[in-house]
């Protein structure tokens, strides 16, 4: 194309616009966030330049007549198993720019998916399933440190059974999901409001992000875990103090062992006050805490928390799914950590480099597993919840999840796709056009709080229904009774290696 | 009564109000036939307005109001209230004298140039609720029980 | 309780509304010297025209006498108004008694005495259905035709006779046409436009005498001394208030009768809206006849609230014309040639070529006027200002942008206009 890099005019989408249908409305023109339509007035006619297209399918969603249709280029290089499409393009933005590539939300290849080798149990004959619609389900799951042993008496003044034993402090989620952290910055102030209205509706909770607290969301405080990272951005007292719970970042799953970075073309007044940046700084979160060096120095950070939240809220660690995550896991879990979150390579991300995304990290299923039966060999899984996230894209998923282990499930891109999100993946540039992770003030409408928030209770809502079938199906009455039972598990598929780390059966044994 | 009132703060200026308000207001009711087939495409019943690429955008309509301003000012009486509330322009009735555009505070009347009819929102009577509520992808618009201001 | 509405005209009409609305066991009498139905009376050059039919003149539906139990008078006119014994009289003899009266008569048409007019045929008002009708009658018989006056009435009435295809030429006093609603860039427009379509236009000019023998008319006489041929003369200076037939009654008329905020005459119990009345004016707060349609529904509106016992208070007068003449329309609200320019600020954007001109007039930070040509639309935008009061401060810079609007307002204002109760977003 005239004035494009060879590159660019690789395009991987195209518009296929049926003109007998095109009523020159212009919503394509309007909505279109990479200026791919146009309207020429002189002939009242729409034209486009495909090579923009990231195939968000935003137009074709908002066309009225259905007249756009978003199609994949199907001209492409001579096939071959070894260099796809995508290795000869990403290679030539290199050769064109000498940068790093940026990619967004979480790693996109083939690499195996453990969710679609589990299958669940159900009970038939013996040991008969129950009706959710006729008994209670319990759903209801609590974030914290849990004692050794608990001890009962009998309240001689009231004739009732009261529990003597002193509890750490608590998280009460009435569904065993949490809204992941995607800071304000990545996010705008739409989606949080949206995520933060919707954890009180359904009674979990909302991370921050490493972005801070805006101050119109401290009312939803009951509902919040905030989030202390590398960069410490937001971080004061009252902001320790405004949620329920504390989460110390170590790492994310898209991007293991590197920091974060806001452009300071995002950061406008509202996020440099709610980060306290300059406007227009850029936010660099540095890739470790630099006064976290050692476990030793984890724990001091820990309890430097806890005293300044007079040992209320429960903090978690959150780790991303690496190498030995199992050591690091028992190691966080003795270093006074009441939550451990461990966070899988298929997690997502505002901007990372893609090579980082695509090729580092360990799935969050091995994780788990691994995770929760080191904690219970050496004795010590009562004293963490382990949190997850990372890829789980439904409630089976999130079932097969708590049946490997986990408390509770972060929901990341789950969330994102709930606020409208068709995966294009280009949150890095800052033009998402559906409104999410951008802060432009023209984009950021897309997002209305109120529909956010509604869509959001709607699927957790969803989900939950949809276990209390499963749990029911199984004979069971209560999420704690799968909670870690991978004997509800089998195995289709797999190694006897894989099936050894999860410590799942194969089907049919 | 209800009335169609605007929240300007989740308006993404996408048009589509206009659209389904021109569409509705043909005679097929049908988008590409109102658009492109029929012989008098009508014009908008609410303007949406937008200023600074679009940062700042909203879609108005006519109030309905309860002592209307363009019902006082119509010289021919084509300008009634109804069951004391839609207020409706009967175009055989209207001789395109521009009374109702000057006086409407709201600036909700609309010229048709080329019937020489002025125009107006009729809160859609064959509709349970007004096409632009129905169209507006970010609930930008919505119907419901409300004074006039 | 008995009401009388002297008039059938949008006074009236909304008199009855007004009264209706509060009272609906009151006997309401309305008295009409006409033969007509309310009627649109603004529609009469579209009916001189041909644009409308008789069938459409009817300002309201047939039913609306009837349900709202109107005895309606028709061809009757009032001679004579008793206070003390609270009567009129008709002009057959009767009387009859109200409790509440409303006098909406409107307005006569102002004819001077032209020397050589009297005796003559086809001189012809302009005012009334009949008069419309009367033309309409004796179009065969019409030619050439002199409009004297060149105010709405005179170019409305030229309009409809160019539609049946008559020479015309308007004669007219000031400087330009339509001196009184519009400005002089506006009226030029209008008169170039008239020009261009065979209408003559002379101003500063006046006739002095009707020429021609016995009933016939051959030509005006001007003041300049020129000559100019034609058959027919239609007066269109404009209209007095049509209070006559007060005279020796205790109603106070100065030009127009006078009313106070709630409609009423210095007489209690009688009360008066329309042309007839002189009411507060919305800029000066003094009283003055506001001939304008819809001030006079307004008015009526008050009157027939206040005589049913409702209270509601009379804002002010403010003057609005809309015409469009050969598909360039016209719009004037407010102050539109304030006599005092120091006072006022004035911004104006021209486009002679296309037709399109705009002025606004402020006050401090009020907009207390605007003229409107060619671009029209939403030009009520300009009077909910100037109703308002509202600071136009804050966006100043965009009245004279073609597509002002709602958006150009303070967020607060925008908000209160439109956002629902208690929420935004």
């Amino acid at each position: 194309m005239l004035y494009k890099s060879v590159n660019e005019s690789f395009n991987e989408f195209f518009i296929a616009r049926d003109d007998a249908k095109c009523i020159r409305c212009k919503v394509c023109v309007r909505q279109c966030a990479y200026e791919v339509h146009s309207y020429i007035e002189a002939e009242d006619a729409l034209t486009e330049d495909n090579c923009n297209c990231i195939g968000c399918r935003r137009c074709s969603a908002f066309c009225p007549t259905g007249a756009i249709t978003i199609k994949l280029n199907e001209e492409n290089f001579k096939r071959n198993e070894s260099w796809s499409g995508s290795h000869i393009r990403n290679l030539y933005a290199q050769a064109d720019t000498g940068g790093i590539l940026l990619a967004a939300m979480g790693n996109p290849a083939k690499y195996p998916v453990y969710w679609d080798h589990l299958l669940l149990d159900a009970s038939q004959v013996t040991n008969p399933s129950i009706d959710p619609l006729r008994e209670p389900m319990e759903l209801r799951t609590y974030l914290g440190k849990k004692p050794h042993s608990i001890e009962v008496v009998h309240d001689k003044k009231t004739g009732k059974p009261r529990l003597t034993t002193k509890l750490a402090p608590q998280l009460k989620l009435e569904y065993p999901f949490i809204f992941s952290a995607m800071s304000y910055g990545a996010l705008n102030l739409n989606c949080h409001k949206a995520m933060a209205a919707a954890a009180e509706e359904l009674g979990t909770l909302y991370n921050t992000g490493e972005g801070g607290l805006h101050k119109d969301l401290y009312r939803y405080g009951k509902n919040v875990i905030v989030q202390v990272a590398s960069g410490r951005f937001g971080v004061s007292e009252q902001y320790l103090n405004a949620g329920v719970g504390i989460e110390i970042k170590i790492g994310q799953g898209a991007k293991p062992g590197i920091g974060g970075h806001l452009p300071g073309e995002k950061v406008n007044d509202q996020i440099s006050e709610t980060r306290m940046i300059p406007i227009g700084t850029d936010a660099l979160s540095p890739a470790p805490h630099h006064d976290i060096y050692s476990i030793e120095d984890l724990r001091q950070l820990i309890y430097a928390l806890k005293e300044a939240t007079r040992y209320e809220k429960p903090v978690s660690v959150k780790i991303a799914a690496v190498h030995h995550v199992a050591a690091i896991a028992s190691g966080i879990a003795r270093a006074g950590a009441d939550i451990i979150t461990i966070d899988g390579f298929r997690g997502g991300t505002g901007a990372a480099p893609q090579v980082t995304r695509d090729n580092v990290g360990i799935p969050m299923e091995l994780a788990l597993a691994a995770v929760d039966s080191r904690l219970r060999d050496e004795g010590i899984r009562n004293q963490v919840s382990i949190v997850v996230g990372g890829g789980v894209r439904s409630s089976g998923d999130a079932i097969k999840a708590i049946a490997l282990g986990a408390d509770a499930i972060n929901l990341g891109t789950a969330t994102l796709l709930g606020l409208g999100c068709t995966l294009c993946q280009r949150c890095y540039t800052g033009k998402c056009p559906w409104g999410i992770t951008t802060n432009n003030a023209y984009l950021a409408k897309r997002v209305n709080p109120e529909i956010g928030k509604e869509r959001l209770v709607n699927l957790i809502h969803a989900w939950g229904h949809e276990m209390q079938e499963i749990i029911g199906g199984m004979g069971l009455n209560a999420l704690e009774s799968v909670r870690g039972n991978r004997y509800k598990l089998r195995a289709v598929g797999l190694t006897e290696k894989d099936m050894d780390i999860l410590g799942v059966m194969p089907a049919g044994d | 009564m209800k009335r169609i009132y605007t929240l300007e703060d989740v308006c993404i200026g996408c048009h589509l109000c206009e659209v389904a308000c021109i569409t509705e207001h043909s005679l097929s009711k049908e988008p590409v036939k109102a658009f492109l087939h029929e012989q008098f495409r009508p014009i908008s019943r609410c303007t949406v307005e937008e200023l600074d690429g679009g940062v700042l955008s909203l879609s108005t309509t006519c109030r309905h109001c309860d002592e209307p301003d363009c019902l006082r000012a119509c010289i021919s009486g084509a300008i009634q209230k109804y069951d004391n509330e839609v207020v409706r322009i009967d175009t055989e009735q209207c001789v395109g004298c521009w009374s109702c555009v000057m006086a409407c505070p709201y600036g909700a009347i609309q010229r048709n140039l080329t019937r020489k009819k002025a125009n107006k929102c009729d809160l859609c009577p064959d509709r349970k609720n007004p096409a632009c509520v129905d169209a507006c992808p970010n609930r930008a618009l919505v119907f419901k029980e409300g004074s006039q201001k | 309780m008995n009401y009388i509405i002297i008039g059938n005209s949008v006074a009236a009409v909304g008199a009855i509304r007004g009264i209706r609305k509060i009272d609906q066991q009151g006997n309401i009498t309305v008295i009409s010297r006409e033969r007509h139905i309310a009627y649109g009376r603004p529609l009469i050059s579209y009916l001189l025209g041909g644009q409308v039919t008789e069938k459409r003149m009817a300002y309201l539906p047939e039913d609306f006498y009837e349900n709202n139990r109107i005895n309606l008078l028709l061809n009757s006119e009032v001679t004579g108004l008793n206070t003390k014994k609270k009567q009129v009289r008709l002009a057959g003899g009767d009387t009859i008694t109200y409790d509440k009266l409303l006098i909406a008569t409107g307005g006569d048409p102002f004819v001077p005495p032209i020397e050589g007019m009297a005796g003559k045929g086809k001189v012809f008002t302009f005012t009334t259905w009949d008069d419309a009708e009367k033309m309409k009658g004796l179009s065969h018989d019409i030619g050439r035709v002199v409009v004297i006056g060149g105010g709405l009435i005179g170019l409305k009435a030229a309009e409809g006779l160019h539609q049946l295809g008559k020479q015309i030429t308007i004669v007219e006093l000031a400087d330009r046409i339509l001196s009184t609603a519009f400005d002089r860039p506006a009226g030029r427009i209008v008169a170039k436009k008239m020009k261009a379509n065979g209408i003559d236009v002379i101003t500063e000019d006046t006739v002095v005498r009707v020429e021609g023998n016995g009933a016939e008319i051959s030509g005006v006489t001007l003041k300049s001394g020129d000559f100019i041929p034609c058959d027919t003369v239609i007066v269109a200076i404009g209209v007095r208030p049509a209070a006559a037939f007060l005279k020796g009654s205790e109603v106070e008329v100065n030009r127009g009768i006078v009313v106070n905020d709630s409609m009423e005459t210095n007489v209690a119990g009688v009360f008066a809206a329309g042309d007839v009345a002189e009411a507060r004016d919305f800029f000066s707060g003094q009283k003055n006849p506001m001939p304008i349609w819809p001030d006079a529904y307004i008015q009526g509106d008050i009157a027939g609230t206040s005589m049913a016992g409702g209270e509601k208070s009379y804002s002010g007068g403010l003057s609005m014309n809309s015409l469009e003449l050969f598909k360039v329309p016209t719009i004037s609200m407010g102050i539109t040639n304030p006599t005092d320019p120091k006072k006022f600020e004035i911004l104006t954007y021209q486009d002679l070529e296309s037709n399109q001109y705009r002025k606004i007039i402020l006050k401090g930070d009020l907009l207390v006027g605007a003229v409107l040509v060619g671009n029209v639309e939403r030009a009520g935008i300009f009077a909910g200002l100037i109703r308002e009061k509202i600071d136009i401060k804050p966006f100043r810079g965009s009245l004279l942008n073609a597509d002002f609007g709602i958006i150009h307002l303070p967020r607060e204002v925008r908000n209160s206009l439109f956002a629902p109760y208690g929420k935004v977003a």
